[in-house]
């Protein structure tokens, strides 16, 4: 939130109250003001939050505790599955979300520490493609185990899931009001996910300064020193993996019921990498720097797709980048030059941050 | 019986395009301990301007027959693709050489990426058919055992480079100032090696070699198209794991190796899995073996121990 405070111009420097002000007005108002261009752009919102969850939760793996995963879209597809088997009418079971959520949670908690027990042995860019591997493998069963016995559907992937039902209220369904005046339920699924992307980042912002925390930035850091300070650096290694891997469980649950169907071609390696392409621009290890990757990242690139089309067809008289390319391009590019010309992010993650205690004092460390 | 000796050689003729792959991951990885990420796009993008080559050659010559119109098509991709490699190395990858071992992995990954982008700009998202020049139509030198032309060139061609590549490394002044190089470069400079010469050489070999074996990919299966690479480019990197990461034997062993796994594999998973597994899991095997050499072998079949951190 400090760091949101931070960059609001002129305010965040000289009268934080209104900044911060400013900032929650714009995050409750910003999906109405959407609804005003298009409900398109409130799903396009609905999705930078999933995005922003899932970005915070790999962030506490790469920006943390330093361990660079790309694989990480393998949880959301636990997640999402888990949706799918237990809420949907594949399998004829429909939970609520109050047992499949936490459920998706823990199996993907479950794949992390799978994942991460033998791995964690490995060198920082050996783990890397160790992960990437396990991504391609959890996609390659998505794709494959609707033979003998049809579990995951195949390539077709599941469709009709169950959408989210809090306490008997249907999210997925508009609140009529009067009859000229209703709630889009694309609106109702930003408040929904806005609560649990405040949750998370409040969760992960006191583990960033708690004691688990500290061991990861130590880990990060070096961890042959973390190792000789007394860290049991193969469990916290652990733990930030299974931690991660949770809020991609989470953010995949969600997923499947916004999207209301899932299959194999959500979760490839591609999506890890823009993932991590938005925790890289950011600024891996700061929340605020990833949040505001993770919705400049989704967000560019509709922009670019929603403009792009039609000047390309003024200026050219035909279209020579698809908007799809476009994106790509997009991500491609973030990649390389935010590692070639600021390698710390947009909002790089302060060298205060290695003192949590002054973080929670609200000192500023250095000059 | 035969069917085993089939898988063989299928195996081997995939391992021995694989090796070719992986001998680029191994030079670069030696020298500069990066894991070049965009290898695999390299070999697309060779496949693809290979197949540009060809079909403008074979529209302003149609008479010049297959052997030649393939030279023509190897010598355009090939420069291209050592140029490409040349540029990223220099662009992308020299000024992050003394960044955290993360940085120029990230980078590699968005170069590989751009690629990948590029590509789909210049060519489109579609599948081409390659055309094979050379016959694909299996001969059967033993009853119930095929093997096609293109089959057997692609095994003398990959063999001929490599030998070609082990000379160049060992017998050579380049090949020394190469090996020189990679022990320690600093030092290397220090006794009048080039070593910013040396290491775009490198990367303008491997890629060469990437190009080459992108061609016989397209060959082979007798399609291109702008992902082709992926693929094959993280099988190549586990085939160089899985034989020592550094080694350029190490990296032709375990690539043939790698080769033989998956197609065995895939010939009798099934019946191993009394059908619950089928062929379609073939690509498991590469990622399978690569997760299981790193945990309990992280050096490989051939590598030497090295130290964990520099």
């Amino acid at each position: 939130m400090d760091e949101l405070v931070r960059i609001v111009p002129y305010f965040g420097t000289h009268n934080p109250k209104v900044a911060r002000a400013i900032v929650l007005a714009l995050i409750l108002v910003a999906p109405i003001l959407a609804l005003g261009i298009g409900p398109a752009w409130v799903r396009i919102l609905d999705f930078a939050l999933l995005y922003v969850m899932l970005a915070v939760g790999l962030n506490l793996v790469v920006g943390f505790a330093g361990l660079l995963d790309l694989g990480y879209i393998a949880f959301y597809a636990v997640g999402a599955y888990t949706w799918a088997f237990l809420a949907s009418p594949h399998f004829g079971v429909h939970l609520p979300f109050w047992i499949v959520l936490p459920l998706g949670a823990g199996f993907a908690a479950l794949a992390g520490v799978i994942l991460g027990f033998p791995v964690l042995r490995l060198r920082g860019d050996y783990l890397a493609i160790v992960t990437l591997g396990f991504g391609e493998i959890v996609r390659i069963f998505m794709n494959n185990l609707n033979h003998p016995i049809n579990i995951t559907n195949g390539p077709q992937g599941i469709n009709m899931l169950d959408s989210l039902h809090i306490f008997g209220w249907d999210v997925s369904r508009r609140i009529v009001i009067t009859d000229s005046f209703s709630i889009n339920s694309l609106l109702l699924y930003y408040y929904v996910f806005l609560a649990f992307v405040t949750l998370s980042v409040i969760l992960v912002q006191r583990l960033q300064v708690s004691r688990i925390g500290r061991a990861w930035a130590a880990i990060r850091d070096d961890d042959l020193a973390a190792k000789a300070v007394g860290i049991n650096v193969r469990n916290c290694k652990l733990l930030a993996f299974a931690m991660g891997a949770t809020f991609g469980g989470v953010a995949g649950g969600l997923f499947g019921a916004f999207q209301g169907f899932v299959s194999p071609e959500s979760f490839s390696l591609m999506e890890s990498i823009i993932v991590l392409a938005m925790v890289v621009f950011g600024g891996m290890g700061n929340i605020g720097g990833v949040i505001i990757g993770a919705l400049l990242l989704s967000w560019l690139p509709e922009v670019l797709r929603s403009y792009a089309v039609p000047m390309q067809t003024a200026l050219f008289g035909q279209v020579l980048l698809d908007p799809e390319i476009l994106r790509m391009l997009v991500y491609a590019l973030a990649l390389i030059f935010m590692m070639l010309l600021r390698p710390s992010g947009l909002m790089p993650a302060h060298s205060r941050y290695s003192r949590p205690d002054l973080v929670l004092a609200n000192k500023r460390v250095g000059p | 019986m035969e069917t085993l000796l089939q898988q063989i050689i299928n195996g081997l003729v995939v391992g021995s395009m694989y090796a070719l792959v992986a001998l680029g991951y191994t030079m670069v990885y030696g020298i500069l301990g990066l894991i070049n990420f965009a290898h695999g796009d390299i070999l697309m993008i060779g496949a693809l301007v290979a197949l540009q080559a060809i079909t403008f050659a074979q529209h302003t010559w149609p008479h010049l027959g297959a052997l030649p119109t393939l030279a023509f098509g190897l010598v355009v991709a090939v420069p291209v693709s050592m140029l490409m490699g040349y540029v990223i190395e220099r662009a992308a990858y020299r000024r992050l050489r003394n960044a955290p071992r993360l940085a120029p992995l990230i980078t590699a990954i968005g170069v590989s990426f751009l690629l990948q982008t590029i590509a789909m700009i210049v060519w489109g998202r579609n599948y081409y058919s390659f055309p094979q020049l050379i016959s694909t139509t299996p001969l059967q030198p033993v009853k119930g055992v095929y093997i096609a032309p293109v089959q057997i060139v692609i095994l003398i061609v990959s063999a001929v480079l490599m030998a070609a590549l082990i000379v160049l490394v060992n017998k050579t002044r380049i090949g020394r100032a190469m090996r020189a190089t990679a022990e320690n470069h600093r030092i290397a400079s220090l006794m009048g090696v080039d070593a910013n010469a040396i290491i775009s050489l490198t990367f303008v070999i491997g890629s060469g070699l990437a190009a080459i074996a992108g061609v016989m990919i397209a060959s082979n299966y007798g399609i291109a198209h702008s992902t082709m690479g992926t693929l094959p480019g993280l099988k190549a990197f586990t085939a160089a794991v899985l034989g020592g990461i550094g080694n350029l034997g190490g990296a032709m062993l375990g690539g043939i190796l790698l080769g033989l796994v998956e197609s065995i594999g895939a010939g009798y998973i099934e019946q191993f899995s009394f059908g619950f597994f089928n062929s379609s899991y073939q690509d498991i095997f590469a990622f399978v073996i690569l997760g299981v050499v790193l945990v309990f072998r992280p050096t490989g079949l051939l590598g030497e121990r090295v130290a964990d951190r520099a």
